[in-house]
């Protein structure tokens, strides 16, 4: 017993700061990307042609980003030879619609917080159900830290939930296969409604790396309505977790 | 094709395919048998299309004890008698063969479908369903018991936890199971079929996310047979930093496993610290290349990314108070009596079934059995830095976990160790177009056990058939018969002591 004791005085409180206070993030972090287009020459798309998933469109003077499609990967930053693109320390990226997720010219639309009515019911307790349609595992890893004591998600009265039947809605990671199709299917009908989807991760929303194979349906949108697109490869857990908030109307509007 | 005597490559060597011996089909499975029963075992066994209407089958045979492979192939038309009722190795590539090529393994024991996709060469299938039938997984003819009392238990593929999808069916008397089958393809996303006729710029994303936790494994694997292909010498700078990704990872798993494999008999105190420490372990990959899964590091030619003196010394630092930390959590749960006699005799498999199964990675080595490709196939660094193998003999749950905390604490020697001298030079070489008609074999040991990739490039320098055997291709097996004679109850620890992938089996 002092054994346990002793090691709980060694270990220490570890719950992060966040949303109190900034998130700490690695420096080589890549976070929402900037472009600069002014900074383009005329006629390049060295960018848009090194992009594994197509996510970058060059059209005349203008450049287009969809964060949807984006593996978040160093390609196009590493290639541009202007520098007219570059990964930011800018963790905030979820939103309510998939348009916003496409970078250009306008202001980035942060994900909006449920209307009242909603919020009045998932406000303070939101129960999720977790499905992996076609996830290699790393959102999925993502979305569990959430639960240890560093992000300590139940401080926020979010939880995951082990059915659908118990859950709010449903966060779901992976391109949605052809196989879990009809698994997916069922365990929406299963959560009660008014329900939330939450698409997690770029196969989620787009297919991500598997855009186009005809195994899987190119994200959760084909399949089922989307309230909150998380979008990374995968989406550090703060983001998640700034998406989750951001949707409860739990960050001050500073955040 | 010539015929004759298989010849012996080593792990990363790229052959000519006109030097690949074709033998007929007697003589290879003449050659299967005789290796598997003078200490040699199937590594890999796979199809592609052949001459005329039929299809080339490969087979990848390792000797462990002399650290040396042996590739060869054969041709078959629509059925072959099946290895496996005379090499039960062979059964899930069996079934693989089976389903992506439509040949019949004649005799399998067990023959369905392990993806649940249709074949990749249209009008052949080994069940004679048509192109236009859906097919619907996890519907099978799963093996059932009957009798007074029997009852059957059927979970998944949506599972209570964050976890990825898989459908498990137990016979059970009681709580005890007397057999548990699994079912997966839910995972299945096209890759192997996506990568042919690369390298192009998907190639490293799917690798990267073949099993995103073992983003390193896989993608070292895919660049040092690229690096074969191209004849291309990674800088001794480069090695190393993958060699560091590697084994970060590693650290990052283990100790995450083991903290969930204490929450999964009730003790908190190991998996909420355990928990909080793999995230630690995880920012440290992140510290070198931005990702907390090592996306963008690795990349063939070397890794894109270096450590500068203040990272190196920062990474030194951080994993030193990681290595505190985790020692302190893990000895609590070898202190606890109630954790070790829940821990003792759970989810035993016999060094003998293992390496009838052929079992691979933490799950053989806690079965007794020698075999890590960092030892025996070493690539890269690991030629030069050995790390001990890490064995245990009892093939239980307390096995499994006591492998993977010897494995922690040689992997952070081997960090330390490494940190201490740092070659210097470049991290990235240019690399060329890759050679045509070759075949590579290349191997690393991921955290959970060995990675085989085989490429074949056409005459074009592409990729004709790119094969990805994960650790868990093997292993899910394994786990089905740790089961035997279980209570049910025990089902989520023994499923975490092996910790297989989904998507790394459905691909």
């Amino acid at each position: 017993m002092l054994k346990v004791l002793l090691a709980r005085a060694h270990q220490k409180h570890r719950t992060v700061g966040f949303p109190k206070q900034p998130p700490v993030l690695p420096d080589r972090w890549r976070g929402r990307p900037q472009i600069d287009a002014a900074k383009c020459p005329d006629g390049c798309r060295v960018c848009a042609d090194v992009c594994p998933t197509d996510a970058i469109r060059v059209e005349g003077r203008g450049v287009e980003l969809d964060l949807g499609r984006c593996l978040f990967c160093p390609e196009c930053e590493r290639a541009c030879p202007e520098g007219a693109i570059r990964f930011t320390a800018e963790h905030r990226l979820a939103t309510s619609s998939r348009n916003a997720l496409v970078l250009a010219e306008k202001e980035f639309q942060l994900a909006k917080a449920l209307d009242e009515k909603s919020r009045r019911l998932f406000g303070r307790s939101l129960k999720l159900r977790q499905v992996s349609a076609g996830g290699c595992n790393g959102c999925e890893a993502d979305v569990n830290v959430l639960t240890t004591v560093v992000f300590d998600l139940g401080r926020f009265g979010i939880q995951f939930v082990a059915s659908p039947r118990h859950a709010d809605g449903l966060l779901i990671t992976g391109p949605v296969t052809q196989n879990m199709e009809s698994a997916l299917g069922q365990t929406y009908q299963a959560v009660p409604s008014p329900k939330l989807v939450i698409a997690v991760g770029a196969c989620a929303i787009s297919g991500g790396p598997y855009l186009g194979h005809a195994e899987q349906r190119n994200g959760v949108e084909s399949v089922l309505p989307v309230d909150l697109y998380i979008p990374g490869c995968p989406p550090h857990p703060i983001t998640i977790l700034d998406g989750l908030l951001r949707l409860l109307g739990r960050l001050d509007s500073a955040c | 094709m010539k015929t004759g005597a298989a010849s012996f490559i080593r792990n990363g060597d790229a052959v000519a395919l006109a030097e690949i011996p074709g033998l007929d089909l007697d003589d290879f499975r003449e050659q299967i048998l005789q290796s598997c029963e003078n200490n040699g075992r199937v590594m890999a066994l796979f199809g592609q299309p052949g001459g005329a209407d039929n299809v080339r089958l490969y087979v990848v045979l390792a000797n462990d004890t002399e650290g040396q492979l042996t590739l060869c192939s054969t041709e078959v038309a629509a059925r072959y008698p099946a290895l496996t009722p005379a090499c039960a190795q062979a059964h899930w590539f069996e079934r693989e063969i089976a389903e992506q090529w439509g040949v019949l393994p004649e005799g399998h024991p067990w023959l369905k479908p392990i993806r649940f996709h249709h074949s990749c060469r249209p009008g052949h299938d080994a069940w004679n369903r048509s192109a236009e039938t859906p097919l619907r997984p996890g519907v099978t003819d799963f093996f059932t018991m009957t009798g007074e009392e029997v009852h059957e238990v059927a979970v998944g593929p949506v599972h209570a936890g964050i976890i990825e999808p898989g459908h498990f069916r137990f016979q059970c008397h009681g709580e005890k199971v007397y057999h548990l089958e699994i079912s997966l393809g839910y995972q299945h996303r096209g890759v192997e079929r996506a990568l042919v006729g690369g390298p192009n710029k998907r190639t490293i994303p799917y690798l990267e996310t073949l099993a995103g936790d073992t983003t390193v494994g896989h993608t070292l694997a895919h660049c040092e047979a690229i690096e074969a292909l191209a004849g291309c010498r990674v800088p001794a700078r480069a090695q190393v930093l993958r060699a560091i990704a590697v084994e970060l990872e590693r650290l990052a798993n283990h100790t995450g496993d083991l903290g969930a494999l204490a929450g999964d008999v009730g003790y908190l105190p190991t998996a909420s610290y355990c928990g909080r420490i793999r995230g630690d372990l995880l920012n440290l990959t992140a510290l070198i290349c931005g990702s907390r899964f090592g996306r963008g590091l690795v990349r063939p030619g070397g890794v894109l990314f270096d450590l500068d003196e203040s990272r190196q010394s920062q990474l030194n630092e951080r994993l030193e108070q990681a290595r505190k930390d985790v020692t302190n959590a893990v000895n609590l749960l070898w202190d606890a009596p109630s954790v070790r006699s829940r821990f003792e005799n759970a989810g035993p498999v016999s060094r003998a079934t293992a390496l009838e199964l052929g079992l691979v990675g933490v799950a053989a080595r806690a079965s007794g059995i020698e075999r890590d490709v960092r030892a025996q196939f070493p690539s890269g660094i690991y030629r030069f830095a050995q790390i001990p193998m890490s064995l245990y003999h009892t093939g239980t749950v307390f096995a499994r976990a006591h492998v993977r905390w010897m494995e922690i604490q040689r992997s952070l020697a081997f960090i330390f160790d490494q940190l201490q001298g740092l070659p210097e030079g470049p991290v990235r070489a240019e690399i060329g177009p890759l050679a045509s008609n070759r075949a590579v074999i290349s191997l690393t040991e991921g955290w959970r056990g060995e990675i085989c990739h085989v490429a074949l490039t056409d005459p074009a320098g592409k990729f004709a058939h790119y094969k990805v055997v994960d650790p868990s291709f093997h292993n899910w097996m394994g786990l089905a018969l740790a089961l035997r004679n279980q209570q049910i109850s025990d089902f989520p620890l023994c499923n975490k002591s092996f910790n297989l992938s989904y998507c790394g089996h459905d691909l």
